[in-house]
């Protein structure tokens, strides 16, 4: 019986990104819904009553939300090809701790740049570099997060470098310039194709910021 | 002997998780008590990213972060397995115990809350309680099932714990009524030998919240 895999998303969505290229690396077909968060479907309301948001993976009818939990099962279902995770459980450890970092931190501090003015929006913009001084410290002289390949750790964070155009206009900072390997790392992450198929154009990500900031207000 | 070290810190409900399933799959252990006021150099150099317990140490490697340490102890001793199998049913799982993550804010607001915020707190704190008993455990003995899993012990604080912050604060929470099938896993729970024998003692816990409150109301109004 052939799989029927649907996603349910919203392109800008660094959270769908991370689901996109787990299933571009692990080579699955499958039907992709984008989703208008400001009139949800009612497949999306059905598959995920709790929280209502994207993405959400249906595989053979059945859903499953929340894209690193999403991810690691589409690793231990399609198991025969391109693991991931490591293998070694204190590697895994090591994996799920570092993508657990990037969920605890990034997001909120992009919201307290993009939501705050003066003296709090400085102090967003230096935990912001804080922050991913530590990732550079964790990645070290590795090509990968993963080491030598691309893994678990590069997927759950590579999504937010389509997001650091419009970060770097709407937040003033230039990330390059504090995190250099960071940027050397999401470049890298880009030769693969599985990557540069998924990640939206940054310059595109802004413009969609831009429109909903000027519809809700700035914040 | 395996060489197993737990950093903790009394009455932390993360560490109390960790415990557990260290005793429910009954892996022998060396516990070593924080002063979170002022934490070892061991702690600081076994988590120097977050610095905060619960840290396990195996073969002095550290692992840290409660739901990364759950996973790590299910995959070394598989023994009384407390993740189902079936990769759709352990999604489920995870869900659920990200769920309890995602939402100990609004517990955390109602404990700490005044006046409105306090009322606002606990009615959202009500709803998230309905979800939890509705969709989490439904009809269940356990979150996890016939027996106990990851599940019931991220939501394991439901019991001991829960019952000594709504008598500090002084409002009922988890009525028995409004929440028949949370009460009976309570119940259930704590009947659990391994989470009987591994509870804190209520008395203690008592002033310990009380004085906790006290600091967190007093901080917010400064």
């Amino acid at each position: 019986m052939a799989d029927e895999v649907v996603l349910l998303d919203f392109w800008p969505s660094m959270f769908g990104m991370r689901v996109r290229i787990a299933l571009a690396e692990k080579g699955i077909k499958y039907e992709y819904k984008d989703e208008d968060l400001r009139n949800k479907s009612p497949l999306l309301l059905e598959m995920n009553p709790i929280h209502k948001k994207i993405p959400v993976l249906i595989h053979n009818g059945k859903p499953v939300c929340e894209s690193l939990i999403i991810v690691q099962y589409i690793d231990e279902v399609w198991k025969d090809r391109c693991p991931l995770l490591p293998i070694d459980p204190y590697q895994r450890a090591h994996s799920r701790f570092w993508a657990d970092f990037v969920d605890k931190k990034v997001i909120e501090v992009l919201m307290k740049i993009s939501t705050t003015k003066g003296e709090e929006k400085e102090a967003g913009k230096m935990e912001f570099f804080e922050i991913f001084k530590i990732l550079e410290g964790e990645l070290g002289d590795k090509p990968y997060f993963g080491g030598e390949t691309f893994g678990f750790v590069d997927l759950s964070l590579i999504p937010y470098y389509s997001w650091f155009y419009a970060i770097e206009t709407i937040g003033e900072l230039n990330i390059e310039a504090e995190c250099p390997k960071i940027v050397a790392w999401a470049k890298k992450c880009l030769q693969k194709e599985t990557v540069a198929k998924t990640l939206p154009d940054q310059k595109k990500v802004y413009e969609y910021v831009e429109q909903m900031r000027k519809k809700f207000g700035n914040g | 002997m395996e060489e197993l070290k737990l950093l903790g810190a009394w009455p932390s409900i993360y560490c109390y998780r960790v415990i557990w399933a260290l005793k429910l799959k009954g892996v022998k252990y060396e516990y070593v008590e924080e002063d979170l006021s002022n934490k070892s150099d061991h702690l600081l150099q076994y988590n120097p990213v977050h610095k905060k317990v619960p840290v396990l140490v195996h073969h002095g490697k550290p692992v840290a972060e409660t739901s990364v340490i759950l996973e790590y102890i299910e995959e070394i001793w598989p023994q009384n397995p407390l993740l189902p199998n079936d990769p759709f049913e352990k999604a489920l799982a995870r869900f659920w115990t990200k769920f309890e993550e995602d939402k100990s804010p609004a517990f955390f607001a109602f404990f700490r809350g005044v006046g409105e915020e306090q009322e606002k707190a606990t009615k959202e704190a009500k709803q998230l309680l309905k979800i939890i008993e509705d969709h989490g455990l439904g009809e269940k003995k356990f979150f996890g099932g016939n027996k106990i899993g990851l599940v019931d012990l991220a939501f394991g604080w439901l019991s001991a714990w829960l019952e000594v912050m709504e008598e500090v604060v002084g409002i009922k929470l988890m009525e028995a009524n409004s929440f028949p099938r949370l009460e009976a896993w309570n119940k259930s729970f704590k009947e659990e030998p391994m989470i009987k024998e591994n509870l804190p003692d209520r008395d203690e816990m008592l002033p310990y919240f009380k004085s906790l409150r006290e600091k967190l109301i007093a901080s917010a109004t400064t």
